[in-house]
């Protein structure tokens, strides 16, 4: 999809101002919250109660000290206790999620090859299939998951659920299909000559997926990555179902805190805002391949 | 070349497992689950079998009704109030205007975030003393509103969020059909001087139907997953007002630790979501036809 917008049919060259209005209103209504919640991250928690306006208040980093004592190199003077929840959760959030988008990129885009170039499986079935696992929602899950994690897939003593690997394997296959489904659609498109030279060359079905067709199908890889370490990054409810105190993500924590009467906001949203600040980074960087991984479904299926 | 053959399966076997495993087995488990009685500190090897009770226990229980009324009425709500918002912006947004890939970029931001931080940032917000609304209304001399506290409000608050969340959705992919329109029939009508409502209504929309089906379609399923945003919000109060049906599974699972219930609910929303699908499929076969003896008209005329 082209970034550039095409000139329409009732292609004025001078737009009317009230349009550029629009466009900014929607643009501020969009990054309000955000903005509310990065600028509530930086008050202390006297400004947040206090009368006075949003947005006129002292900055300061303490609640992020607060929420990472742990991991800061020196102990902040404010925290007289630290709670080591955040700064652990931190790690395993990342541990999942990139290990999870790792696996579901590597299986999914060998996946996708088989479908793509040996054709022994029709595209209709693929995309049939994709839908379907997108209408399943993750609470139909839950009870299943938590099941067959807690009682069946164990080895001796050790059982999947509360695991690093649990987690992981439910991301994987809940990300499959459609990182299955968007590849296939980059991999149609390379050359077959391309692979068939490598194969006169004399390398091996999986040298040419790996040295020939994986390093020509990025784009479709940087929105399958985007797509996947955002589910596995943001989701909540089979991770509480699943993990434990000591293999928790920072959704988890975030709903856990929330629970106590008293919400010191300053703190929580700077929580809320560290977990946001990945997806952002993503979109400011990225928003084309996420646009194209959104429309590969509807627009071209 | 022996092994040639046997290549595609080298390629698919990780993602068939890992499918396997994690998602088809345990879908199936599911409804095994739903015909059992079962707690979750049993092992499903306990559980008594009930057969069908669960679901006609469901059926005329109060509460799983009320929750599947409100599910319909908030994903009806939203998607309706989201398509006429996203398709008339694209619609009015579709010329080339400055600034529109950053408002692109924007727009991606809501629906990259957690639905965990959503919800903080809009339960903020909705605030009775703290948040923007309340504080705003105060400022210009109106009372306060019961965002979240009251069972009408609450239902609003949270059509409120996600209409904010996932409008710029339907406004991307709406935006990327109306680009990829064959040119020919707009230029006709346009010699036939048709107007720009006349173009809208009887060119434009027309064509895009098949891309607005299944975005209308993809957007449907996913407000049956909600989950999240309402969970940090409300929590599905007060009383039952927004408790959808994703939350009740959670809740029956694990609040009331019954896990059969929650299998025959998740069941029932499953087969909710595979009735949505396939009337919507059929009319897309049916509309695809139309909008292609349109396009014969409009380069015939």
């Amino acid at each position: 999809m082209s970034q550039t917008m095409n000139q329409t049919s009732e292609s004025s060259v001078r737009q009317n101002p009230g349009f550029y209005a629009l466009v900014t209103a929607l643009a501020v209504m969009a990054l309000g919250p955000i903005v509310i919640m990065l600028a509530t991250s930086l008050k202390l928690n006297v400004d947040v109660m206090s009368n006075t306006s949003q947005l006129l208040f002292m900055p300061t980093l303490s609640n992020y000290e607060t929420v990472l004592c742990d991991v800061l190199w020196y102990s902040p003077a404010h925290v007289e206790y630290c709670d080591p929840t955040f700064g652990r959760a931190l790690k395993n959030s990342l541990i999942i999620a990139i290990i999870s988008t790792a696996i579901t990129l590597i299986i999914g885009a060998m996946a996708a090859y088989a479908i793509a170039r040996f054709r022994f499986m029709g595209r209709g079935v693929l995309s049939g299939t994709t839908l379907m696992m997108r209408m399943v929602p993750p609470a139909v899950l839950l009870v299943p998951v938590f099941g067959i994690w807690t009682f069946t897939y164990c080895f001796g003593e050790e059982c999947l659920a509360g695991s690093y690997s649990g987690i992981i394997l439910v991301y994987v296959a809940m990300n499959l299909p459609f990182v299955i489904w968007i590849l296939q659609s980059f991999i149609v498109q390379i050359p077959v000559q391309l692979e068939e030279a490598a194969r006169v060359d004399g390398a091996n079905p999986f040298q040419v997926f790996f040295l020939v067709v994986l390093p020509l199908i990025k784009p479709g890889m940087a929105a399958a990555a985007i797509f996947t370490f955002r589910i596995a990054w943001n989701e909540f409810l089979l991770a509480n179902a699943l993990l434990d105190r000591n293999t928790r993500t920072v959704p988890v924590t975030i709903v856990n805190s929330l629970t106590e009467y008293d919400i010191d906001w300053g703190v929580i949203m700077a929580t809320g805002s560290l977990l946001a600040i990945p997806p952002i980074l993503f979109t400011l960087f990225a928003s084309r391949q996420i646009i194209t991984g959104m429309t590969a479904g509807a627009v071209k299926g | 070349m022996t092994h040639r053959r046997l290549t595609p399966y080298y390629f698919l076997a990780p993602a068939l497992l890992v499918l396997g495993f994690a998602l088809l087995y345990p879908i199936g488990y599911m409804v095994y689950a739903s015909f059992l009685e079962w707690n979750p500190s049993q092992r499903i090897g306990e559980a008594t079998f009930v057969g069908l009770r669960n679901y006609t226990w469901l059926l005329q229980d109060e509460s799983f009704r009320e929750s599947l009324g409100v599910t319909l009425k908030f994903a009806a709500i939203v998607v309706s109030l989201e398509m006429i918002l996203g398709v008339g912006l694209a619609l009015l947004l579709d010329r080339s205007i400055r600034g529109m890939s950053v408002l692109r970029t924007v727009f991606i931001l809501p629906m990259m975030i957690a639905p965990i931080v959503v919800g903080l940032v809009w339960r903020y917000m909705y605030h009775p003393t703290v948040g923007l609304f309340n504080k705003t209304l105060n400022a210009i001399g109106l009372e306060s509103v019961p965002w979240l506290s009251d069972s009408f409000w609450s239902l609003t608050s949270i059509i409120i969020a996600d209409i904010w969340q996932w409008t710029p959705f339907i406004f991307i992919l709406s935006l990327a059909a109306l680009q990829s329109l064959p040119r020919s029939a707009l230029e006709a009508a346009r010699i036939d001087g048709a107007s720009a409502w006349q173009q809208i209504f009887h060119i434009k929309l027309p064509l895009m139907m098949p891309v607005l089906i299944v975005t209308c379609l993809l957007r449907l399923i996913d407000a049956f997953k909600v989950l999240e945003v309402v969970l940090v919000m409300t929590n599905g109060g007060p009383g039952l007002s927004t408790e959808i049906l994703s939350l009740r599974i959670a809740r029956t699972a694990s609040e009331f630790r019954e896990l059969g219930v929650a299998a025959a609910m998740s069941n029932y929303l499953l087969m909710l979501l595979m009735l949505i699908t396939m009337v919507m499929f059929l009319y897309t076969r049916l509309s695809e036809r139309r909008a292609l003896r349109q396009v014969q008209l409009a380069e015939e005329g």
